[in-house]
Parts: structure tokens; sequence; C-alpha cells
């Protein structure tokens, strides 16, 4: 290989739009191919594990690091991607915070894998055969990665240096990243101070061409069950959107479109638990009258109706962030450790 | 590992905290367990709040150079402010020290020891992760403005807006009704005086209506409240009068010339008239009358105008195009005295009222009896002429009664001696008292019990069953009878009267709750304003700069009253001397780089300090008018208002204190997912 820095890309446990969203920056892939060497990308090139293993420690110059930590080869892998890299980069929502798969974190391994191997109405699987870590069958003994209890995002398994956000990342903000990092590659000029980058620190609104108004939501409805006003605030008019308690940096692209964010940037800086500040604000602005105008019981009633009108609260709101969240995962039959 | 200097205090409060919590222990824990997050000192002390307990803590910052304080003891509500001021003394900021309720959160609350104490020290090892992240803070400087709105033109609030205006400070006072004087106008005597109420309020009445400090709004009522103390906004509405104030000169012509006859239900108590322009009574203050527009004629036709066409006054006085005005006035303190409703005896149809002629309500009594009422001081029967030959007085009318208030009224008894005395007085006629208990409290009211009593009025110690004018033996025809057991002697008594008169109960008003709502004050379930304190508080309330007066707060006679108007004035008076007002600095602000401009805020604010900048698409917060409530910081999802003393790394570190150890009190070293 030649001495260009050397670009790693790996994906634990992800969908491979993070992948997809970085072949997305188009011609600019060229500029990527002419800045680095590609050491370790199994979407688009061929590689073995044992060939990261091989490197010397920190030979990899920057690795982008997708997917959460599902299983415990998604563990291992996260742990020689550290020590193999001299920057290692949570990329997309998933190594962010845990995205979708954390979503389980709301549930037992069990009840995942009987989704996945029993239950499923396109499964059948009349001898309950379930993935097993050892198997013994003549040849000899077979290994499959242990799959977790608790979903996990990367920085809770290894240091991460930087975190991109997103659902995947705009390609847009993708390139930037990976400019400021050829750029002090070549050019010497420092890295930014670690934490994340390729986002905004303010919430989406910010970006959001949607005119806004003082809030006071009767009831929330889903996507199809109305056409939004293409001007106003879709929260004002009772649509979902996690833009108020998410970070923008993508654009505002779903609003813009009468899509209600979903949060995938995750929490704005300084927020500790985005669903939790969701919440919070949702109720803040809730339309049941002025305090003492209902008695406590009928209040409480109203705020029910309203509430009813939100499927699915805990994946709305945690849809990308439950991993990282304070609550992390929920306590199912005395199941509270990965 | 903290490089703040922690000095932790835990009070025995007597043994208010020491009998549950091991205090002793506790104290020795701290020092050993909390010592990475930064405590140096730790002790247990008799109390804390006394003297010495404050040297202690005095000595050990100079001492031990502690940087903070965790004073484990009762609430900060009590004693957050006596800490606070010792560490200043000792030159510490007093925003420095935080403080732990072991008391009203863990001893009061809890029996068993072992786990009371765990508490304890998990609340303290909160406290102590929390204070190592409090800012030092200063207190925000803002004038007072030196007038005030009194709500209420009752004895009470005339007395207040008198004290006060005789200070030299500027009043509004706010009357619902077209003149002030509120039910003690509607008196004939007092108890136990029986000096005449109009004699001594009438001068007061026109005091106030002249003081050139005073400015009466009457026919008015106050609509809305911003601000905080010190800076108060009213919008009061003033009820269209239909009389120009400002031409009129109250020479009566227009009452005269009206010919709408129309039953006072209000100031005469349904016993008298009054016209469709009127002036309630003629000491009224002010002396403009006001138009019944339900009943005036040319309201509801469109003619007449007779008081138009005589008005004697150039330009003319009666404008019917006059419309309601919203008047906005700026004041720093306010004095609620909107006083009492009385208890409608309707609702006990046993006693008749509404349904027998000759059951009268304690306030038409007062009307009846008074020498400027519809009868003019005569007290006959409801036909007008025929004088009583023996009357009923009941008392504990809607007092005292688990189905109507189960509170005294306070002034029953005195008022119903009254009435017994002026019957007897007047008429000669036998007088029954039916009490329960004779409650005679206070400076020479027992007295006055002694005299009527020589007069030889008739007492029956008994909660009367019914009043009814079914008559079952002979000489009870015609007669309301009066059916009673008489505990003294343990039997029933019928005994006929041709007057019953009851003593209605004082209840709260019945808007009571809407009007507390809108100041912001705090009102008792059954709609009685609560003062800050019961004992050592009276006047003042939880809101600051809003204080109560008279029977807004609780039934109570008339001295009471007066005594309560003119603390209430001494309060605001007190205030106004200061003339600027150190507000606690806890106060929430935008942070404008993070303001997304969402806008989830914009209508939260109970005080309405919030304001968004539409040209720059950003919220902000007016920090004199922010009470630091919390409201906008937890509705904020970007965490771009800060609460000062409630910052997120504060709570989150309280938080993370109180889980650091499980209920045995063990050190949790691996967090349950890590």
């Amino acid at each position: 290989m030649s001495d260009k820095p050397k670009l790693a890309m790996y994906w634990a446990s992800s969908c491979g739009g993070c992948e997809i969203a970085t072949l997305n920056i188009h011609e600019h892939i060229l500029d990527v191919d002419a800045v680095f060497d590609i050491a370790f990308f199994p979407c688009i090139a061929d590689f073995k594990i044992k060939d990261v293993q091989g490197y010397p420690d920190g030979y990899i110059d920057v690795c982008l690091f997708n997917g959460a930590i599902r299983t415990s080869e998604n563990e291992e892998m996260a742990h020689l991607l550290r020590q193999k890299s001299k920057v290692l980069v949570a990329f997309g929502s998933c190594a962010y915070e845990g995205c979708i798969p954390a979503l389980s974190n709301l549930t037992t391994r069990e009840a995942t894998l009987n989704t996945v191997y029993l239950d499923n109405p396109t499964i059948d699987n009349p001898n309950r055969i379930f993935p097993q870590p050892v198997t013994e069958v003549p040849e000899g003994t077979l290994f499959l990665p242990v799959f977790y209890h608790t979903v996990k995002s990367l920085d809770q398994v290894v240091k991460v240096d930087y975190t991109i956000p997103g659902c995947p990342p705009e390609p847009h903000q993708i390139w930037a990243v990976l400019q400021a990092v050829v750029t002090a590659l070549t050019q010497g000029v420092p890295l930014p101070p670690s934490g994340v980058v390729g986002a905004s620190n303010v919430a989406v609104c910010e970006e959001c061409p949607r005119q806004r108004n003082v809030k006071k939501i009767k009831r929330f409805y889903r996507p199809y069950e109305v056409v939004p006003d293409p001007d106003i605030c879709l929260l004002e008019q009772g649509l979902m959107c996690l833009g108020i308690a998410t970070r923008g940096g993508c654009g505002a692209l779903c609003p813009q479109v009468g899509m209600g964010c979903r949060g995938c940037y995750g929490a704005v800086p300084g927020v500790e638990d985005q669903g939790a500040k969701m919440v919070t604000a949702i109720a803040s602005v809730m339309d049941v009258g002025k305090p003492g105008e209902l008695d406590e019981v009928k209040l409480e009633q109203e705020i029910e109706a309203i509430f009813d009108t939100i499927p699915d609260p805990a994946g709305t709101f945690y849809r990308f962030s439950m991993a990282h969240s304070i609550l992390r995962r929920t306590r199912v039959n005395g199941y509270d450790r990965g | 590992m903290s490089e703040e200097r922690v000095g932790v205090y835990v009070c025995h409060c007597g043994s208010n905290i020491a009998s549950v919590v091991n205090v002793e222990d506790v104290a020795v824990w701290a020092k050993e367990e909390l010592a990475d997050q930064g405590v140096v000192v730790a002790r247990d002390y008799k109390f804390m709040c006394s003297s010495l307990g404050q040297e202690l803590i005095q000595d050990d910052i100079k001492e031990h150079g502690l940087t903070r304080v965790v004073v484990a003891a009762c609430s900060p509500h009590l004693h957050e402010k006596t800490f606070r001021t010792a560490c200043n003394r000792a030159g510490l900021n007093p925003f420095l020290c935080e403080m732990v309720s072991v008391r009203e959160q863990v001893s009061w609350v809890h029996t068993d020891k072992e786990l009371a104490t765990n508490k304890a020290k998990a609340m303290i090892a909160g406290g102590v992760e929390r204070v190592v992240h409090h800012q030092p803070l200063e207190p925000l400087h803002v004038p007072i403005n030196p007038a005030t709105l009194v709500v209420g033109g009752g004895i009470a609030g005339i007395q207040a807006a008198l004290e006060i205006a005789d200070s030299g400070f500027p009043v509004y006072l706010v009357e619902r009704e077209p003149t002030i004087g509120g039910h003690m106008a509607q008196f004939d005597k007092t108890f136990p005086t029986l000096d005449c109420a109009a004699c001594i309020l009438t001068p007061k009445m026109v005091d106030a209506g002249a003081h050139p400090n005073i400015t009466l709004l009457t026919w008015s009522e106050v609509e809305r409240v911003d601000g905080f103390v010190g800076n108060f906004t009213v919008t009061v509405r003033k009820k269209a009068r239909y009389v120009r104030e400002d031409v009129c000169t109250g020479c009566g012509i227009c009452i005269e010339k009206c010919p709408v006859k129309v039953l006072d239900q209000n100031f005469e108590a349904g016993l008298g008239y009054r016209k469709a322009v009127y002036r309630p009574f003629p000491q009224a203050v002010p002396k403009y009358p006001v138009i019944d527009t339900e009943n005036c004629t040319y309201f509801k036709r469109g003619k007449c105008k007779a008081c138009q066409i005589f008005c004697p006054t150039q330009p003319n006085s009666i404008d019917f195009e006059q419309k309601d005005q919203f008047i906005q006035i700026q004041v720093g303190n306010i004095i609620l005295a909107t006083g009492y409703d009385l208890f409608d005896p309707r609702r006990i149809p046993q006693y008749g009222y509404g349904r027998l002629a000759n059951v009268f309500t304690s306030l038409e009594f007062e009307r009846l009896c008074n020498a400027a009422g519809p009868t003019n001081g005569d007290i006959v029967l409801r036909d007008g002429v025929t004088k009583p030959k023996s009357v009923g007085i009941i008392h504990c009318v809607g007092s005292r009664d688990r189905r109507y208030n189960n509170y005294c009224s306070g002034i029953c008894c005195m008022q119903s001696l009254k009435f017994a005395h002026l019957v007897k007085e007047r008429t000669g006629a036998d007088v029954y008292n039916f009490y329960i208990d004779m409650r005679t409290a206070y400076k020479d009211y027992d007295e006055f019990y002694q005299k009527v009593l020589e007069e030889g009025v008739h007492f029956v110690r008994g909660r009367v069953a019914e009043v009814t004018d079914a008559a079952r033996k002979p000489g009870e025809e015609g007669k309301l009878i009066i059916q009673v057991e008489d505990t003294f002697i343990g039997k029933q008594r019928r005994i006929p009267v041709d007057m019953v008169i009851l003593s209605a109960a004082l209840q709260p008003r019945a808007d009571a709750n809407e009007v507390a709502q809108k100041f912001g004050i705090a009102c008792s379930t059954k709609g009685w304003f609560i003062e800050k304190h019961p004992k050592l508080d009276p006047v003042a309330t939880m809101t600051e700069g809003i204080y109560v007066a008279g029977c807004a707060q609780g039934p109570k006679d008339i001295p009471s009253t007066v005594a309560q108007g003119a603390a209430a004035a001494a309060r605001v008076l007190g205030r106004i001397q200061m003339q600027e007002l150190a507000l606690e600095p806890i106060r929430a602000s935008v942070i404008e780089e993070k303001c997304s401009g969402c806008r989830i805020c914009n209508d939260m604010c109970p005080f309405n300090a919030i304001i968004f900048h539409e040209d720059r698409m950003v919220t902000e917060i007016n920090p004199a008018l922010c009470q630091g409530c919390g409201t906008c910081v937890a509705a904020c999802p970007s965490n771009a208002i800060t609460g000062t003393q409630f910052s997120t790394e504060q709570i989150m570190a309280q938080i993370e204190g109180l889980l650091m150890f499980n209920v045995e009190g063990e050190l949790i070293r691996e967090m349950a997912y890590a």
C-alpha cells in the first residue's frame, strides 16, 4: 500500500444506509480515493478481519464506525477497530445512540428472538430453532456471536473521538467532515475538538422555513389523516414533529416536505435525554384549558385523551435515542443488565 | 474528586429529626463516605438554626476554608434564609448553601429508623453532589412602585387605603359596587358599643372619597394582573355608569325624576325600592348615580330619557352611549379586601326562609332596624305595619353545621345579641335566642351578653329543628312555631313567635376562587384566601406583594377587620419605604445561540415574562418579571433556557448523588448498565 492516510468504514448492527449515504457524496468519492487508502470497508471492498488484526495499532487514520452494539461480534469489532484506529468516528444514529435496533431495549432478548424466529407470520419454524452461540456438529464446534440483551451505543463500549449524527448522516455533512479530516491530514491543520461534528448546535426549527406561532395542541394526527398547511409549523397543526428537540444540520429536510422531523440527529447539545425533553415540551403545549379551569379528574381525562392520539410514544420519542437516553432500557421481568 | 470544600451540618431539631434519624451516624458517614465528593467537615448539632448552630457554620467556613455548605435540617421554606445569611456573614455567597429537608421529607414521614437514616444519607449525598455545581449569585434590585391597589371598598379596604394615603402614597381603591362602604354601610348599630354604623363609617367614606392620594374606582372590577411585587400592572374594567363623573354634581334630580321603581335586592336586601338610576344610599361615595340598564326604560325600549331631560348640568351628565373603559394602573403592592357573601338560608328549607313571610335574614333585619332603612327603623313584620310581640333569633344558620359550613362564623352570637337588644328596646317584644354555644370572646363582648341577659331576653340552648306555621296547639294559630330541643331541660319545645331572624353564616365570595387565581394567591377549599402564616404572618400571602384583609381571609368582626386593614397597610408601607426590592436571583434566562425559535415556551409563563422577537426568531425572558418558577426551563426542548440554581447539571448531579448508595448505604460502584 501507498503512504496515503488509511480510511476504514465498518458496519455493526445497522441497515447499511450509512454506507449508501457515504457513497452518495457522488464524485467526491474520487477525492476520497485520491486522498485515502481504503484499509477496511466490507461494503465496497474485500477485506477480512484477519487483515485488520494484522495491522499495527493506530494503522488506520480514520475509521467510520456505523451500527449499534447488538452482538458480541459488534463489540469485538469495536474494540479491534478502536485499537487499530487513530480517529474513531461514531458514524450515524446507531453508533451514536442506538437508533432503531435499540428500541428492542424496551423488551427482552427472548421477545426479540421470538419475534424474529418464531412469531413472525412469514416464519415457519416448527422445531423452534433459535440461533445458538455454540453448536456441536460432526465436523466440529460452530460459534455464533452472542446476541446481547441490551443494545448499546459505540461510546458505551469504546472511547469515541467524533460523532456524526443522522439516520443516515446527510452526504453534504459527511463530505464536510471528510474534507476537514483531509485538510488536517494533508496540510497539518489541527483536527477539531472531539465531539459531534457534521451537524448544527441548534434545533431543527432554526433551519425550518415554516412559520411558527404560539403553540396550543388539542390533538395529534398521523400523517395520513390530514393534509398539512404548507407554510405553518407542523407541530402546531398536530403533526408530531421532533424538530424542536432535535439537533439541526440536516436542513430540516423532512418538515420541508410535510413530514414531521423524526429526530434522527439526536438531542440538541446540553440535553441529556431527547425523548424526555420531547415529552415535557409536548406536555407544556397541550391545550387543556387554563389552570384551575377543569377539576383534577376531568383534567386527567383531557390529558389522557390528547396523549392517546400519539401512537407508540416510546417509539416516537425515543426512536433514535433509546440506548443513549437516561432510561437506556426497560426492566422486564427482572432483566436489567446487558 | 471535587475541588470544592464542602461542610455538612446535620440538625437534630431537638428530637424532631434525631428521634427517627441517627444523626450522629449520618454526620460520621458523610465525612467518611463523601470525602471524594469534597466533604471536609461534617457535624451534627441539636439546633442548627440557633445562634450557636449558625456560628458553627461560620467558624468552619473561616477555619476550614469551606466553599460550599449543606445543611440537613427542616425545609428551605423555614430556614433557608437563616443558613444563607449565616454563610453570608462568614463571607460565603449565600447561594452556595444547600438545604436538605431531613425533617419534612424524612423524620416526619418515616418510622423505620434504619431506613430513614439511610434515606437521609442518600439525600445528603444528593445535596453534596448538587452544591458543588452551585454558582455564587447576586440579588436583583428593582424599584418599588409607591402606588398601591386596594381591591374592595368595605371597611377593611377603606381603612387600608386611608392608612397608606395618609402616609403620603397614592392608592387606587377599586370597588365593584357603585359605592364604597361594603356590608358595614348596611348595618344599623355595631356591637358591643351600639354606636351607629353609618355615623362611624361615613366620615371614613368621605375621607376616602376626597383624599388627594386616593383614586376611587367604583363600579369597577379588576380584569387582569400582570407583573410582580413592586411592579404590578393591573387592568381595571370601569363599568359604564351612563353618568359622566366629570360633570355630574350629584344633585339627585335624575333619581327623583326616574319613573321606574326597582326592588333593591342588593343594598336594601329586598326590603326597599330604588330607581333605575340610583345611588345605593344617600351618603354613597362617590355621589354619582349609576343607571341600571336591566330596568331602565330607555335601555329596554329606547324611550323615556327623563333623567337626561331633567339633568341640570351643562353639558348633560347622562350619557347613554358610555362604554366600559379599561384602565391600566401601575402599582407596587396589592391589598385584597373583597369581603364575604351571606349564607343563603333557603338552603335550609325547614327554617322556612323565602316561604314563610316573617322569617328574616340577619341582613334584612339590619335594614329593618336601620333608621335610614325602608321602614325608617321600625321593626315590623313583612306587612310593613304590624309590630311583633315575640321574636325568635336563631344562631348558627349555616355555620357549625356539617351540611353547610363546619366553621364558626364568629360574629353571629354577638350580632344576635345585638338584635335581641334592639328588638327589646324598640318593641318590648319577647325575645328568644336559640344558640348552640354562646361565643362572646373579645373585649366587652361578654359584658354585652350579661347586659342582654339582664334585659330579660330568653335563651334556649339547642339547634332549632324547624320553623313552621302549622299550628298544633292552642295559641299557635297565626304564629311561627319554633321547634327546638332545649338541651338544658332535655325536652322538645314549641315556641310560637311572630318573627324569626336567621343569623346566617358568613361565606367566602362566590367568585373567591377566580379572584385568587387572578391575583395568583392561594385559596382554601372553602374559598377563604390563605395568609402566609396563620399566626405570624396573618395579612401577607405566599405571593410577594399581595396582602389580604378583612373577611376575605376568614369571618371576623369589624374591629378585627379594621385591624387587619391597618396591618396590611403597615406591611405595604414598609415595602414602599424600602424603595428598592432585592429579588431572589433565581431566574430563568435564554441562551440566545441555542434558541431555535420553536416557540414552545411562549405561552407558558404565568408572569408574562417571555417575549418573542419575530425579527431574530428568538425568545427572551424579562428577568424582572421572571419569578424563577422553572416552567419554561422544563418545557424548552433545546435546553436553551436555564434556571439559575436549577440547572440541568445541578439537578442531574443531585439525582446521581441520591442514587450513589443502595438502601443499605453502600456505594454502588457500578452503574447498572455500564
